[in-house]
């Protein structure tokens, strides 16, 4: 199965981007000696976060730079480790080689392989709870290899050794900075050829220190700094106010300013001159295709813009308004002559034309299609299956249909969940399907579908499905108020019961990540809800219901006695006028409706709503057929005013929650009308009528 | 000034200093409101029903796009006759960042009370004394000042979702 993965790279770059900016901005204001563990966890969900996409995606070389770090801030969050200085320098600057291998996969820019693995040694050293050795060893293979790598350049004691660089100055302004920068540390002093001076300065602070100092004297763009490791190789060479803003303490960085070469200058006595001077062009060249690429990279930021999703609804809000301003502007021009105000009318249809697109576009923002969620899992589910030994089929339906943004980057967590869980329990080892006389492969269906005003989507596999008998001695192993003779739904419904696991063994594909309980606590927190379907031996279906929580839905408007009421297009089966001899009344429990052989239950919208009818029989109004929850009933109501699109307006913001209306909305005379709440109305229609709404 | 009444309505009067009042009718008596809870006043429109509440709550209209609950006082404190004509006056309140609508007979004026024009209500009338700031006195008028915040958020009018217990 090949899907293309590539159109999904670009989010995963941007969430990527955002995530590195945010651990950054936290490792920066990490105190160490006395580290927030909330900010010490959210660099840690970020790192997971970005190991988790990247693995999505098959970036093995950033899963195993963020599995490190990952695995070296588990240890530091759960407080098995102190947090160090060299921790926070070591994270940025495995923040920086993430940055630049992302780099590399996005836009094709070199990667300093070098960096990287120094990078990870540092981290696995650190991780080791050795304290990183003195820079200059662990550096000394990778400069002789190759001097242009990123060898460390901080001392034992965590100095740095910076060649400063000095153009021409009287030696008075000489004299003043070599004494304000021997204040930082140790200071050497030597003159170049051309009488220029250069120092070399051994010290804690940063480059940008020294760069403040010497701009007391000098402009610090005709300054030189180079940062130097010990007696090591030529260094890194960052030139003072240039645009790499590249934190001078930062030694695992693996980029360069392409000016390599004249970096040797003042040759370092531990590199032989010719040493240098051969692999110096070497680097230079190697550099300035990395300068090449990185611009051309630059070129080629983001087509998309990321905004707030606040902006988005508030331009939903707005089209909203819109629509029904131009609704009301249509409906009093309709009044008007069409011959004495033909230009008028015209203009009037062309706004709702452009109203109707625009409005269109607008929401279009914020659908996506459901294959956003669903092509993450066709890799997962193969690697997965791989990792178990299990074959597994896997299909998808539905993966056009539409599902609000906000909605869609909820629900992925939870479908992962889902999908590991049925490959790693539901579905059996080959030779146990075989054995049960099931093809070896196993299937897995991921399907979403509008059902009503929902969207249900489905993960099932034909696997051996859930077992009543463990989940029941479980429950009551944990203390939970069960009994033997439970139907199966409810009994399946336990499984999400919080902290409730049947597996036997916690694997390291279902023992880590969120628990059905969370699944479960998630898709709720959308407002959906999460129905089990479980036959032994046959597979197990797990649906989540969603609401399609949209700001505009499809609603038909209906009429009993002077007030007009919404119902969502979606429950409505169908409308009609039964004849009277299919109303039977039923002593004491209301009137049902024959319809095609099945009775319904008729709730009169009069009775609940305490509205003075125009008609009491059914056989004389009209009886809407719902149906929500699995469950259809009959809504009498008096006449179907029309069909439109509503704006759905919230009651809670300024008034309270009324029983049995789920909102409000503005109709075309700039009247308010209710919104149905069809599950409420169907749920407890009886209860509704009997018990006051108010108290 | 009499300092010597109780602590509550002495507070009341403290706070109240040189503020300004919206006075309206209901009826044939004057109520005052701090006028920094009044957001706009318009004319009555017919407003949606809402099923099963109270019949002071008038219902619902459509304030530029948001959806505002109109209560009418005068129903609710047995004022006056709730007649709507194109002379009702509908007070829209912003209290705490909801916006809600208060049908009344008639606005009048604002004015600015100073304390000392403010006296502690006694303990009768149609509001429950708690939801009274005092009566301001002007000339010879009388304004019953309403602690409008604490009478819209209370559980009497339904107004507002109670806090769960």
């Amino acid at each position: 199965m090949t899907i293309d993965m590539s159109q999904f790279y670009q989010v995963f770059f941007d969430e990527a981007d955002e995530l590195l900016a945010e651990m950054e901005k936290l490792l920066l204001a990490l105190d160490v000696s006395a580290p927030d563990s909330e900010d010490l966890n959210a660099i840690f969900r970020a790192a997971h976060s970005i190991k988790g996409g990247a693995a999505t995606f098959a970036f093995t070389d950033i899963t195993e730079v963020t599995h490190m770090l990952e695995s070296l801030l588990d240890r530091i969050r759960k407080g098995e480790m102190a947090l160090t200085p060299e921790h926070v320098d070591a994270f940025l600057a495995a923040k920086d080689v993430l940055t630049m291998q992302m780099d590399g996969h996005h836009h094709g820019s070199g990667v300093d392989q070098d960096a990287v693995d120094s990078v990870c040694q540092r981290l696995k050293a650190l991780s080791q709870d050795i304290v990183p050795e003195t820079p200059a060893v662990e550096a000394a293979p990778v400069a002789a290899a190759e001097p242009a790598a990123a060898a460390p350049v901080a001392d034992a004691d965590g100095n740095y050794i910076f060649h400063i660089e000095l153009p021409e100055v009287p030696q008075r302004d000489v004299d003043a900075l070599a004494a304000e920068l021997g204040l930082l540390g140790t200071i050497g002093q030597e003159r170049l050829a051309d009488q220029r001076v250069v120092f070399t300065l051994t010290t804690s602070e940063s480059q940008d220190s020294i760069v403040a100092i010497c701009s007391f004297v000098l402009d610090p763009d005709d300054l030189k700094i180079t940062l130097g490791a010990a007696p090591a190789a030529p260094q890194a060479e960052l030139q003072g106010g240039s645009g790499t803003k590249q934190p001078a303490e930062d030694p695992g960085y693996g980029i360069f300013e392409p000016q390599q070469a004249e970096a040797a200058s003042p040759p370092s006595p531990a590199v032989k001159p010719e040493q240098a001077a051969a692999s110096a062009p070497a680097a230079e060249a190697k550099n300035w295709g990395r300068r090449a690429t990185d611009k051309e990279g630059g070129n080629q930021e983001s087509s998309s813009i990321r905004v707030g999703i606040e902006k988005v609804d508030q331009l939903i809000n707005l089209v909203g308004e819109l629509v029904i301003t131009q609704a009301m502007i249509e409906q009093r021009i309709g009044a008007l002559d069409p011959i004495a105000h033909e230009r008028l009318l015209n203009s009037a249809s062309q706004l709702a034309r452009n109203t109707r697109d625009l409005q269109e576009a607008v929401m279009s923002i914020r659908m996506m299609p459901m294959d956003y969620v669903f092509s993450r899992f066709p890799r997962m589910v193969r690697d997965l299956a791989g990792k178990l030994g299990k074959k597994v089929d896997f299909v998808t339906h539905g993966a056009a249909t539409e599902l609000d943004k906000g909605l869609i980057e909820r629900i992925v967590d939870p479908l992962t969940h889902l999908v590991r869980n049925s490959v790693d329990h539901g579905i059996e080892m080959p030779e146990k399907r075989r054995e049960s006389g099931k093809n070896e492969a196993g299937k897995l269906t991921l399907s979403a579908a509008h059902q009503g005003g929902n969207i249900v989507i489905e993960v099932s596999d034909d696997g051996g499905g859930l077992n009543r008998e463990r989940i029941l001695a479980k429950a009551k192993q944990q203390g939970l108020d069960v009994s033997d003779t439970m139907p199966d739904a409810d009994v399946w419904n336990l499984v999400m019961a919080p902290g409730f696991s049947t597996a036997e063994v916690v694997t390291d594909v279902s023992g880590r990540g969120v628990g059905m309980d969370v699944v479960k606590r998630n898709i709720a927190a959308m407002g959906g809800s999460v129905d089990i379907r479980s036959v032994p031996g046959s597979g197990t279906t797990i649906a989540i219901s969603l609401p399609l929580t949209l700001a505009i839905l499809d609603g038909m408007s209906v009429k009993v006695g002077e007030e007009v009421y919404i119902l969502p297009l979606g429950y409505v089966i169908e409308s009609l006028q039964p004849a009277s001899a299919d109303v039977k009344e039923i002593a004491g429990q209301g009137r049902v409706i024959k319809i095609r052989g099945e009775y319904l239950q008729l709730i009169p919208l009069y009775q609940i709503f305490a509205i003075e009818p125009c008609f009491t029989e059914p056989s004389e109004g009209i009886v809407v057929i719902l149906e929500a929850d699995g469950k259809k009933a009959a809504l009498l109501v008096d006449s179907l005013v029309g069909q439109q699109q509503v704006v759905v307006k919230n009651l809670e913001s300024n008034f309270r929650k009324v029983a049995g209306i789920s909102g409000a909305t503005i109709l075309g005379d700039g009247g308010v009308s209710l919104i149905l709440d069809v599950s409420a109305l169907l749920r407890s229609s009886r209860q509704l009528s009997a018990a006051p709404i108010f108290y | 000034m009499s300092y010597t009444t109780q602590t509550q309505a002495q507070a009341g009067v403290g706070e109240i200093a040189g503020k300004e009042f919206l006075a309206f009718t209901l009826g044939q008596e004057e109520y005052g409101i701090d006028i920094l809870r009044v957001q706009e006043i318009r004319g009555y429109e017919p407003v949606t029903r809402i099923a099963n509440a109270p019949d002071f709550i008038k219902g619902v209209v459509n304030l530029r796009g948001i959806i505002v609950p109109v209560v009418d006082m005068r129903i609710k404190f047995s004022l006056g006759t709730p007649t709507y004509d194109q002379f009702t006056v509908v007070i829209i309140l912003n209290i705490g960042g909801r916006v809600m609508g208060m049908v009344v007979d008639s606005v009048s004026d604002v004015t600015t009370l100073s304390p000392n024009q403010v006296r502690p209500a006694p303990e009768m009338g149609t509001f429950d004394s708690d939801y009274l700031i005092g009566l301001g006195t002007l000339n010879e008028r009388m304004l019953i000042l309403v602690d409008i915040d604490k009478l819209m958020s209370s559980s009497e009018m339904g107004l507002m979702e109670k806090i769960a217990a």
